[in-house]
């Protein structure tokens, strides 16, 4: 199981509280865990990435393990530690936004 | 009993005001998706309990919320705004060409007849239409596509299609305007366009009076006189009587002819409102003195309307899309500033009263009359 921490206006659009556990088949990826994220809620698309490209939007930041991977290739497995559910993975918006 | 439902965007999220037809006492309702830029949000006239908002924010993008409750619960529904084919360039700051990039919804626009219906202009200067509700959105790519679109550039707030005009006569035409290129209509329902810009003259282009290239910040018209247009433009006040075809400068007396908003009265077609502001850089008031300006005469003779409106010290600014006005038998006149209050007039804009004060800076004001 994954866990997803959304930033507070993401968790208020998908009306969630707390933290996302989402299922990924297969070793874990920034790209798999945003296609499932997506999958189960829709209304966040094209809020992290490009509806078309895919790409991170400039805005947005990808945390995990106190280490940034905003700039790791999207099918680069994500640490041990958020694949095994010890680490949430967070989506965080850049402290210049807002 | 009639009332009225104001809804005010801000830079901090959407509030909606409410008050029976006297419009004296009123309840204030929001932030409405507290933190998003509120640009501009609407209501149907075919269902005035359908309302669509365009919210955003620099951190997530662009969203579209609709409501069929009046405000009361909302849902988000489609926010995939795609250029048809590849977009092109348009000119840069500096001139240069620039790619064509999609930044936010300025304004949404929804059909006089179909609540399902709705026009959205965009930044990236566009024009995209919904048909099922605001679920998917195409480009109607006559109008950047029809040639002059390498020529268009910047305003201050950016390249915006911030201005729709439905023509309630004929379904064919719309009028939409862009900054910096001027105004557009189409009189097919969207496929064609061309400029229409005879008469404007700007001193920040190369050729003052080009096809294209003038920075229009607001167009209006009267439902029952759609061929005759009035335009606040960056500087100029302007009227067109023959839709669009050629424009005259009707700025007459006003102690500025640089604005943002224009409107016209409901009842009286030749009865019109602006707010004068300093100059293009200074976005105030001249004198720090609030004042409404209306001419009876479509133009040329402006009276100050200043009654119940600061007369000292108020460095505000009304945008281009912060004013609007109701459809009771006394007329209500509205507007937002800058400095988040927003004023109600019940009598036309002879005297003025504040609706709400403080708010997040005010994007845009529109007001539904309600049965």
């Amino acid at each position: 199981m994954i866990r997803v921490v959304l930033p507070a206006h993401l968790r208020t659009l998908a009306r969630v509280d707390g933290e996302v556990e989402l299922r990924v088949a297969g070793q874990a990826t920034q790209r798999l865990v945003l296609d499932a994220l997506e999958e189960r809620y829709p209304m966040l698309r094209g809020t992290i990435r490009d509806h078309l490209s895919g790409q991170r939007r400039a805005f947005v930041r990808f945390f995990a393990c106190e280490q940034d991977l905003s700039h790791e290739l999207p099918d680069t497995p994500l640490p041990d530690a958020v694949a095994l559910g010890c680490e949430p993975f967070l989506v965080v918006g850049a402290m210049a936004g807002g | 009993m009639s009332g009225v439902r104001v809804l005010a965007g801000t830079r901090k999220g959407a509030f909606i005001l409410t008050a029976d037809g006297k419009r004296e006492r009123w309840d204030v309702s929001g932030p409405h998706f507290g933190g998003w830029e509120i640009y501009h949000l609407k209501g149907s006239p075919a269902d005035p309990a359908r309302l669509y908002a365009s919210q955003s924010n620099s951190w997530f993008g662009q969203l579209i919320q609709r409501s069929d409750d009046g405000g009361e619960t909302w849902e988000p529904v489609g926010n995939q705004f795609r250029y048809d084919g590849v977009p092109g360039t348009h000119q840069w700051y500096d001139g240069t060409p620039h790619p064509w990039e999609f930044a936010r919804v300025w304004h949404l626009e929804p059909s006089l007849t179909d609540p399902d219906t709705v026009y959205a202009g965009v930044e990236d200067a566009a024009l995209f239409r919904s048909v099922d509700g605001g679920q998917e959105w195409h480009e109607l790519p006559g109008l950047r596509g029809h040639g002059s679109g390498p020529a268009w550039q910047p305003g201050g707030g950016g390249m915006c299609l911030h201005t729709i005009v439905l023509d309630p006569s004929d379904p064919g035409r719309i009028f939409v305007a862009i900054s910096a290129a001027g105004a557009f209509r189409t009189d097919d329902g969207g496929k064609t366009w061309r400029p229409i810009n005879r008469g404007l003259r700007s001193e920040g282009i190369p050729d003052p009076d080009a096809e294209v290239g003038h920075c229009v910040h607001r167009i209006a018209a009267h439902p029952s006189r759609p061929g005759v247009l009035f335009m606040q433009k960056h500087w100029d006040v302007m009227r067109s009587d023959d839709a669009g075809e050629s424009w005259h400068e009707v700025s007459g007396n006003l102690p500025t002819d640089f604005g943002f908003p224009i409107d016209v009265h409901p009842d009286e077609p030749d009865t019109v409102y602006v707010v004068p502001i300093k100059s293009d850089s200074e976005h105030y008031p001249p004198e720090g003195k609030l004042r409404v300006y209306r001419s009876r005469t479509g133009g040329n003779e402006w009276e100050p309307l200043t009654n119940g409106l600061p007369q000292s010290n108020c460095y505000v600014n009304v945008l281009r899309d912060a004013m609007a006005v109701d459809s009771l038998d006394s007329c209500g006149v509205y507007f937002g500033t800058t400095g988040g209050q927003v004023y109600v007039s019940a009598d036309a804009g002879d005297s003025w009263r504040l609706i709400v004060r403080d708010l997040p800076a005010v994007l845009s004001v529109e007001v539904q009359t309600l049965p």
